[in-house]
């Protein structure tokens, strides 16, 4: 059975405003909690201006156990996490939340990697002009870095678009919801057509606003 | 001013040492350009890092203005280094600050208030001659004009003391000869005492009033430049200074000038005052002998003038030797030997 596209439209609508809610809300969390842990990883590695070896072996193990485990498997495993948190495993609400732990590691190696690429003689130079750590990670590192910070924060975004189709699939709503269960289970093409434009316009959309943010920051 | 005593510092780099400065006593007195000059892994960078406490000593003690730097707390530490500004080989800019942020960095951190950080600013940029340039960033800067941005920054705290990390070596030739001059300007007109390090003689040679020069983390020699450069003790020395002044001709030519007949060679120092006179004229003219100057030079160091000529000498034999004992009391003379060169 086909859709009434008369009637049909306000559930798109109402499923691309659930995605967009996952990837935003996911993106804040992801992105306070990513920024926060990839700069604790960075200051925290050897020789570095707060080294802690047993904190960055804890991080570090932390981010490697959790980034190779594939999102949907993930989601599933820890439902019963999740439940505990958000009181129930399914929904907008529910997905945030496996979600932002996803982001929020893949933030903080992203951060990390944008972090060494700053040159160490910057940050020498700041400490030789007497500035503590704490200065030197919000008035040094993170401008510094900002530029590139963005993009990765954009490349992030991309994924997010996507981890939030999957979380659709089981239980999340949104696009991916839509798209399963008009597309692939009652095989209309046309819920299919319009939610894979939907997201192609996100993604170009998402990698635009990026694009402009880091651009301005870096000047050129 | 600046005072090491009896200082190393190991790094330990897994299950290996690195004993990067071994037992380093020199004294550095205010109002001093003191340069401090090695191969590439001599030490000369960590020992310069002991000083504004970068890196910290292994043992031995370093005093700053009469002040153990070694003992003070973090926070202490963090004032102290505000007396001490520190230039780069790279620069080390903020590249995501303009010019006037770059040096203004110092002054946020040391609580100016906005107004003064400012014409502070200003001031500064005056001085290092980039007025211009307060709006542009890092990467629209030349490498001479980017250190001219490092040292303003460094002076911004009015700091007594200024360490420079290489601080001309990524620069060419003609920009590294304007920022030795900016250099000694910083040091004369601002009473700045400035420890440097470098690999380059020509370095010391312009700028220097005491020289170290260091080898596998050893001060091996040092004094004052113009004795360290006349009168080189230790080989290494040597070497640095054959780098920009050689003594010599090339092989090549001291052979064709054997092989042609050419007689014995003499080298002749000439230091100071025995420059002003025509010392090689009058004495070889009063015994009938003529001279001849195969190779040679007379060097400015420090405003006095330093010789060094290979000279032969043509006339009859004793005169020659009456020439040369009569020489000997006034210059420093001594045979160029066969294989020498």
């Amino acid at each position: 059975m086909k859709v009434d596209w008369t009637t049909f439209w306000p559930r798109i609508v109402e499923a691309t405003g659930e995605t967009l809610t996952m990837v935003i809300a996911t993106l804040i969390f992801g992105s306070i909690i990513g920024i926060s842990f990839g700069l604790l990883l960075f200051v925290t590695r050897e020789n570095n201006i707060l080294e802690n070896k047993l904190l960055f072996q804890i991080l570090n193990v932390f981010i490697n156990i959790i980034r190779p485990i594939p999102f949907i498997i993930f989601m599933v495993a820890i439902s019963e996490l999740t439940r505990l948190v958000v009181g129930t495993t399914i929904g907008t609400v529910a997905a945030i939340f496996p979600m932002t732990i996803v982001a929020s590691f893949t933030i903080a190696r992203v951060v990390e990697n944008n972090l060494v690429s700053i040159d160490p003689g910057v940050i020498e130079a700041a400490q030789a002009m007497g500035a503590s750590p704490l200065r030197i990670i919000f008035t040094i590192l993170i401008p510094e870095a900002l530029g590139p910070l963005i993009l990765g924060l954009t490349f992030v975004s991309v994924s997010l678009i996507d981890f939030s189709a999957v979380a659709g699939t089981v239980g999340g709503g949104g696009l991916g919801h839509i798209a399963m269960t008009y597309g692939y289970q009652r095989f209309d093409g046309s819920v299919m057509l319009v939610t894979v434009i939907i997201l192609i316009v996100m993604v170009q959309l998402a990698q635009w606003i990026g694009n402009t943010l880091s651009k301005k920051i870096m000047r050129r | 001013m600046i005072e090491f005593k009896d200082v190393s510092k190991t790094f330990s780099l897994g299950k290996r040492d690195v004993h990067a400065v071994k037992n380093v006593s020199l004294s550095i007195s205010k109002g001093e350009i003191f340069g401090i000059i090695g191969f590439s892994g001599a030490g000369k960078s960590t020992l310069l890092r002991l000083v504004n406490m970068l890196e910290r000593p292994t043992s031995g003690t370093i005093f700053i203005q009469d002040i153990d730097v070694s003992k003070l707390s973090s926070k202490d530490l963090r004032t102290r280094r505000r007396n001490i500004g520190m230039i780069f080989q790279n620069f080390n800019l903020f590249n995501s600050r303009t010019v006037a942020g770059n040096i203004a960095y110092p002054l946020k951190l040391a609580g100016t208030p906005k107004r003064e950080i400012n014409k502070r600013v200003k001031e500064l940029l005056n001085f290092v001659g980039l007025a211009d340039k307060e709006k542009d960033f890092p990467d629209q800067l030349s490498g001479g004009q980017k250190q001219r941005v490092g040292i303003a920054r460094a002076l911004a705290t009015s700091p007594d003391i200024l360490i420079c990390d290489e601080a001309t070596s990524a620069l060419d030739p003609d920009t590294t000869a304007d920022i030795l001059k900016l250099l000694k300007k910083v040091n004369r007109d601002l009473g700045i005492t400035i420890l440097l390090i470098t690999h380059e003689m020509h370095v010391i040679q312009s700028i220097c009033d005491k020289v170290a020069v260091m080898e596998d983390g050893e001060v091996i020699e040092d004094g004052n430049v113009f004795e360290t450069f006349t009168d080189p003790q230790h080989e290494t020395t040597q070497r640095f200074i054959h780098s920009v002044q050689s003594d010599l001709p090339s092989k090549q030519i001291l052979k064709e000038w054997r092989s042609s007949g050419g007689g014995k060679l003499y080298r002749v120092i000439f230091k100071g005052d025995a420059t002003n006179d025509p010392v090689l004229s009058t004495i070889t003219k009063k015994h009938d002998v003529d001279f001849n100057i195969v190779y040679g030079a007379v060097r400015e160091l420090q405003e006095k003038l330093f010789g060094n000529l290979i000279v032969s000498f043509t006339g009859d034999a004793s005169a020659v030797q009456n020439v040369l004992n009569e020489l000997n009391t006034i210059v420093e003379l001594e045979e160029v030997i066969e294989n020498e060169g």
